[in-house]
């Protein structure tokens, strides 16, 4: 049998970690003795051949360093307890309650953002901090140090390793959904850099989603949230031309959109409108969903997607909603209803604002005004993919 | 575990405060009070005299430094502290987040306390 330790570590790597939390009680600890266990399985597999059940090999190792670890300090400190604690027969399975209680802590409303986002990546994805560093362009000691930092406050403020309870447990999950977006966000419009899309983000918010679903079946925000990306996601290939420029959805070629995506979140969408009034994540994939089912942009029923921003800004009002609100009512009432609603929006520095009153303002052949709209959005878009199509854009209107 | 939640608050909107809303509150945060200490996380609490009350020493070489007032010149001053004796983060902010003080706008700050520095 051959066992592949780069992809043990991809998989599995949050899996065991979660589980030699709960028994170790200790995160920086249970880090670095999995840490030392893979290492060990680098060299004894290489000479004795991998173990019939490589996971269970590697949570017995590393918890035998931990105990290691434990009873050095123990005997350092004299206490007795802990060595014993240690010594006491565990359940050594991993367990998926594990991996549930894990994101909660590595997404605790306690710790910051930007820390919950790392920590999860981190330790659940198991990812590498370089990678991370790389992902969301920060230096790699300075994403080095907002780990240690976020395992410090787990560790001295007592976060615990527990599925929160019933009264919390909304808003906790609300926390993580939280976390799982933003990774995807960061991969599906990297926020910076050349490539539109980090695919391998994308994939592993989708990832975390899933695990999610799976361990709260009867929550129905979860289920949104992964029929949301699904849905994003299906896109991904048709979204971007050969050139790696951004190709808008009414322009998409929808033959390369993943109809299996596609089909996988139109079950979830179901499942999490169903029942009682829709949560964020349910609404915005029920307009994901009438995209993904139209046939052309034209076919759209953007009546019902103008509809359902307007429910989504009741339950959050936010300037970004209300400018894809205006974006499909002026694809159902015209550019000129669009461009009223656009005028009482306040986003300053945000680039797609001025980039949707340049299109509408194309769409109505005031030329002049769209090329002023198409530079201001020029001056504040980050993404090189974004640029070369804003650049192509404000060439047809100033050559007309 | 136990935690220090500090209470901030802005003097100044505190003392504009009609008595009869002060007098409200402080009913509420004692009613509080006797709650958490009833359960068991309370360990020790009391608000404190306004903070132009206080004196802050420091050193700077062998002088000894007294000075009039708190230690920073903020808007929010601590205003008073509760103990609390709590299984995790978790349920100290739960606990916190009961204290009526929250509603009339002061701030709490929940912080860890280093225990067993003595072994």
């Amino acid at each position: 049998m051959r066992v592949n330790l780069g992809e043990l570590h991809r998989h599995e790597y949050g899996r065991i970690l979660a589980s030699l939390i709960r028994v170790v009680r200790d995160f920086t600890l249970a880090e670095d003795a999995l840490q030392e266990a893979f290492v060990a399985a680098h060299v004894q597999w290489a000479v004795d051949g991998p173990p019939p059940n490589p996971v269970a090999w590697l949570m017995a190792t590393a918890r035998h360093k931990a105990i290691d670890q434990i009873r050095r300090r123990a005997l350092h400190e004299r206490r007795r307890t802990e060595i014993e604690l240690m010594i006491a027969p565990e359940e050594l399975m991993t367990a998926p309650e594990d991996t549930l209680r894990l994101i909660f802590t590595c997404c605790h409303p306690a710790l910051a953002p930007e820390a919950r986002v790392a920590l999860t990546l981190r330790t659940v994805c198991g990812l590498q901090t370089e990678e991370i560093a790389r992902a969301f362009v920060v230096p790699g000691p300075t994403m080095a140090q907002r780990l240690v930092r976020a395992k410090n406050k787990i560790q001295l403020a007592g976060i615990p390793y527990q599925v929160p309870d019933d009264d919390q447990l909304a808003e906790r999950i609300d926390s993580a959904l939280a976390v799982i977006y933003l990774v995807f966000n960061e991969g599906y419009a990297a926020s910076t850099g050349a490539d539109l899309i980090r695919s391998d983000l994308c994939h592993e918010a989708i990832r975390l989603a899933r695990q999610f679903v799976e361990l709260l079946p009867a929550e129905r925000e979860p289920a949104g949230l992964l029929a949301l990306m699904l849905f994003h996601d299906s896109r991904r290939a048709a979204r971007t031309d050969a050139a790696g420029d951004l190709v808008l959805i009414e322009d998409q070629d929808r033959s390369r959109w993943d109809r299996a995506e596609i089909d996988e979140g139109t079950a979830l969408v179901r499942r999490a409108l169903a029942g009682g009034r829709p949560g964020f994540y349910a609404l915005q994939a029920a307009i994901g969903a009438l995209h993904a089912g139209a046939t052309s942009a034209e076919e759209t029923d953007w009546r019902q997607i103008a509809a359902l921003y307007g429910v989504l800004l009741q339950l959050r009002p936010s300037p970004v909603l209300e400018l894809n609100r205006a974006v499909a009512v002026a694809l159902v009432e015209g550019p000129a209803r669009g461009l009223e609603l656009l005028g009482r929006i306040e986003l300053p520095n945000y680039h797609w604002l001025a980039a949707a009153r340049a299109e509408l303002l194309r769409r109505l052949a005031r030329h002049a005004e769209a090329a002023v709209a198409y530079r201001q959005a020029l001056a504040l878009v980050r993404n090189t993919a974004e640029r070369r199509y804003l650049e192509r854009r404000l060439a047809e209107v100033s050559a007309g | 575990m136990q935690y220090l939640a500090a209470v901030y608050w802005d003097e100044k909107r505190w003392l504009a405060l009609p008595q009869a809303e002060r007098d409200r509150m402080m009913a509420e945060c004692t009613a509080y009070g006797d709650e958490v200490r009833r359960s068991g996380h309370l360990l020790a609490g009391a608000p404190l005299h306004p903070s132009s009350t206080a004196t802050t020493l420091r050193r700077t070489g062998d002088q000894l430094i007294m000075t009039d007032g708190p230690f920073a010149e903020t808007k929010e001053v601590l205003g008073g502290y509760h103990l609390f004796e709590c299984k995790d983060l978790d349920e100290a902010l739960a606990v916190s987040a009961r204290w009526p003080g929250l509603r009339w706008g002061f701030t709490l700050e929940v912080r860890p306390i280093i225990q067993h520095v003595c072994g």
